[in-house]
């Protein structure tokens, strides 16, 4: 297990360095600083000398992989590449555009992020397989069909209209909760319930269906017909048996979603006015704050590993049969 | 008129997809065990109806697709050879002139309610009274264009309105009837037998193909067909957006982004997807490795960020580039082709990973080892004996993907790394809409509009992937059905 879970890190931090390539690439070698530092003093303001000392102030003043011009190892450490790529690994993501510290930030919106998306992520995933259940239960029955039928129907709507739809009746007609905006504290339930209903609401189609459809395999197995055979009642055998050994690739699918909680919803904080990391990323590209978006995109894929290697685990933990090994 | 036809890359690639579809349908058709499971979704009264909504959309899409330019007209006796409008236009631009009349395009000021006969916002209007003077009073105006035919809009348009939708549905059904016949008798004529043979047994539900569903969706169609044609050349149907353009028009053009994103990505996403997941399941050893870490790496990065990364990278190429573009069309259209470009680019990696997996189960059965040990070339046993096998997932996974990548382009115009706002899309429009929510009253009909076109897109691309699923899966066909009759017998 050990051995195994290094392995994986080294992995991991492999997969970063290629994370790190593909955005250096896209942020730096597609469009050059001198191309960036353009577009953002405008048409107007281009000088030689204003270019100059942006790039100086953002430290991209330097060769971006190789530095003829150096000594020894110099060559290599003394470029924006090394020096841009060590200090995102040390978490230190410099300045945004607006002259905050890019840590900072991301530290304090997680919270608003989080107390977003994890009840959208546990409400959704109990109500996504008690439907499920439930579908699988009926199946092949006319409620098992208009419940289809109404499942791929809301997978057909996109989630930007859920969203319109919920903040016009409840807050607008009804006035039931404020349109957005979040505050902490009692106070931060108010804010937080539409979002939340609205999440699990749009969640409800692909996942459900994809549940049932694992059940209901599960219900075709042989220790399912013994079951059966032996006089267990239905009900008995879906909760004893056949919510059991589905919840393991339900399960195991679902844990690599949980470090990404962290990310939070772009539209969903966007549409809200929730402080959280999803505005912070949708305010960067909408701002082209490229240093912002270089570190969620670093910050996601982390996140992502991490997720990875938790899968890894719960196999060995809800099936016994899977063992780590190197 | 004389004119240039313009051929822009993402109309190129759609042709060229629509052409290849139709040389694969040839070829299954040739071939038994490759028209079987098309013989099973023909045999799916919903998958058919979604087919026909789908074609509808499709035709929609194409007629926006043949692009031109419009010669200017010449100085009489100039030997000068024909200069051409800058505006690129397509058929559909002509059709919808031809059909709606003035209502086409941008006709008014500024929003109108659906089959509104004033617009939305008070204006100062002068009024001469009875007396002569003139005043200033604020009122809603008259719009110039919809509703322009009436003398009295407070007292005729109520009955205008239901007269000519009236005229609409009547309008839809005899277009229905003709094509409902026609349909009937192609098909009467290839099996052989009278048509009212064909129109009982169509009713019935009998034979082969579910003609009710699909004829009962086509009327649907026809009739708001009907309805466009008649109340569209009168009225702003579905009223105008900010700028005074009407929405419907609009709507309709966004028809051909939509179906552009869905089907240009699937033409990138498909030969990475298949090519390398092969490869990478046949070859094993390190070939196995890189391409793993390939996608463990793309999928690591989470997509609507790189999306949005890759997205403003190229708008700052497409910026520091102003002269690769003739027309703003071209640039529109690029950056169209692009983001298709980079969503496959970020798709990939899902049917790749399935590759591998049907590939590495492939390589292990007899068939493939005996040809192996008679020493078929690599390369022939892959295209020979793998690419035939997993080809079912290839088309499962490219028609589900096409509804997600619609949905996703609305997502992306909203971040604000959509298509060109020059470009009308569902994704701008429901972001226009969006700004417009706390007007009193609430501006609504074109995120009505987006809303009901998006949906019936979608849902019928939903619907169809299903009945291409459940027809092809191999999982589901006999041995599954069976295994699920038998769980359902027992219950």
């Amino acid at each position: 297990m050990t051995a195994y879970l290094i392995r994986r890190l080294a992995y991991a931090i492999l997969i970063l360095i290629g994370v790190n390539l593909i955005t250096f690439w896209l942020f730096f070698k597609v469009n050059t600083p001198d191309d960036i530092a353009r577009l953002q003093l405008g048409a107007k303001r281009v000088t030689p000398d204003a270019i100059a000392k942006w790039k100086a102030e953002r430290g991209y003043d330097k060769p971006l992989v190789y530095n003829a011009a150096a000594q020894g190892m110099a060559r290599f450490t003394d470029t924006i590449y090394f020096e841009k790529s060590v200090a995102m690994f040390m978490l230190d993501f410099g300045r945004a555009d607006d002259g905050r510290d890019i840590w900072y930030e991301i530290r304090s919106r997680a919270g608003p992020s989080l107390a977003v998306q994890v009840p959208v992520f546990v409400v959704g995933l109990g109500l996504n397989i008690s439907l499920a259940l439930l579908l699988a239960l009926f199946r092949a029955t006319r409620f098992d069909f208009a419940t289809q039928v109404f499942l791929v129907a809301m997978m057909s709507i996109s989630s930007l209209f859920f969203i319109i739809a919920g903040q016009y009746v409840f807050s607008k007609l009804w006035h039931l909760v404020p349109i957005s905006g979040y505050g902490g504290g009692p106070d931060a339930i108010r804010f937080l319930a539409l979002p939340v209903a609205i999440g699990v609401f749009a969640s409800l189609g692909g996942a459900t269906r994809l549940y049932r459809t694992i059940f209901i395999e599960e219900m075709g197995r042989d220790y399912v017909r013994t079951a059966r055979a032996k006089g267990m009642s239905e009900l008995a055998v879906l909760f004893r048996h056949v919510l059991k050994n589905g919840m393991i690739p339900i399960l195991t699918g679902v844990v690599v979603v949980i470090p990404g909680l962290f990310i939070g919803s772009l539209v969903t904080e966007s549409f809200f006015g929730i402080p959280g990391l999803g505005s912070y990323t949708i305010e960067a590209i909408q701002a082209q704050d490229f240093g912002v978006v270089r570190s969620m995109v670093f910050i996601g894929s982390v996140l992502y590993i991490i997720g990875l290697i938790a899968t890894d685990i719960s196999y060995t933990l809800v099936d016994p049969r899977v063992r780590l090994e190197s | 008129m004389s004119f240039m036809p313009v051929l822009l890359w993402t109309d190129l690639l759609l042709f060229a997809l629509i052409g290849a579809c139709l040389v694969y349908a040839r070829h299954a058709a040739r071939h038994a065990h490759l028209a079987a499971p098309w013989l099973r979704v023909r045999a799916s009264p919903t998958g058919m109806a979604a087919a026909t909504v789908l074609l509808a959309f499709l035709g929609i899409g194409v007629l926006d697709s043949l692009h031109f330019r419009a010669a200017l007209e010449a100085k009489p006796g100039s030997a000068a050879p024909p200069r051409y409008a800058v505006e690129v236009r397509s058929v559909l631009d002509l059709l919808a002139e031809a059909v709606l009349g003035r209502m086409a395009g941008k006709s008014e000021k500024t929003y109108s309610a659906p089959l509104a006969t004033h617009g939305y916002a008070r204006e100062n209007v002068e009024k001469k009274l009875a007396d002569g003077r003139v005043v200033q009073v604020r009122e809603h105006p008259r719009l110039v264009a919809g509703g322009a035919h009436l003398a009295d809009p407070a007292r005729d348009r109520a009955a205008d309105v239901a007269l000519h939708a009236g005229r609409g549905v009547a309008l839809g059904f005899v277009i229905w009837l003709a094509l409902a016949l026609a349909l009937l008798a192609a098909a009467a004529a290839r099996r052989g037998g009278g048509l009212g043979d064909a129109w009982r047994a169509a009713w019935q539900g009998a034979g082969a193909t579910p003609w009710r569903a699909i004829l009962l969706t086509l009327l649907v169609l026809c009739v708001a067909g009907g309805l466009i044609a008649t109340l569209g050349s009168r009225y702003h149907l579905l009223g105008t957006d900010k700028v005074g353009q009407d929405v419907l028009y609009q709507a309709l053009k966004s028809v051909r982004t939509a179906l552009v994103i869905g089907t240009l990505t699937t033409l990138v996403m498909l030969p990475l997807g298949v090519l390398l997941g092969i490869a990478a399941g046949y070859f094993g050893g390190w070939i196995d490795d890189l391409i793993q870490y390939l996608y463990t790496t793309l999928n690591s990065i989470p997509g609507v960020l790189l999306i949005a990364a890759a997205v403003l990278m190229m708008q700052v190429t497409i910026d520091a580039n102003p002269d690769w573009f003739s027309t703003a069309a071209e640039r529109a259209d690029f950056r169209l082709l692009a983001l298709c470009f980079i969503l496959g680019m970020m798709s990939w990696t899902g049917l790749c990973r399935l590759m591998r997996g049907e590939t590495l189960k492939l390589r292990e059965l007899e068939y493939v080892q005996a040809a192996r040990a008679f020493g078929v070339s690599r390369l022939a046993i892959i295209v020979r004996h793998i690419l035939p096998n997993v080809m079912h997932l290839v088309i499962i996974s490219a028609v589900m993907d096409f509804s997600g990548m619609v949905l996703t382009e609305a997502v992306l115009s909203y971040v604000g790394v959509g298509v060109d706002p020059s470009m009308s899309s569902f994704g701008s429009m429901i972001n226009a809409a969006r700004l417009e929510m706390s007007r009193e009253p609430m501006v609504w009909w074109s995120l009505a509009a987006a809303f009901v076109f998006m949906l019936s897109l979608v849902l019928a691309a939903n619907l169809f992937a299903d009945t291409v699923r459940d027809a092809f899966d191999p999982r589901l066909s006999s041995a599954g059905r069976r295994r699920g009759r038998a769980a359902g017998e027992a219950a």
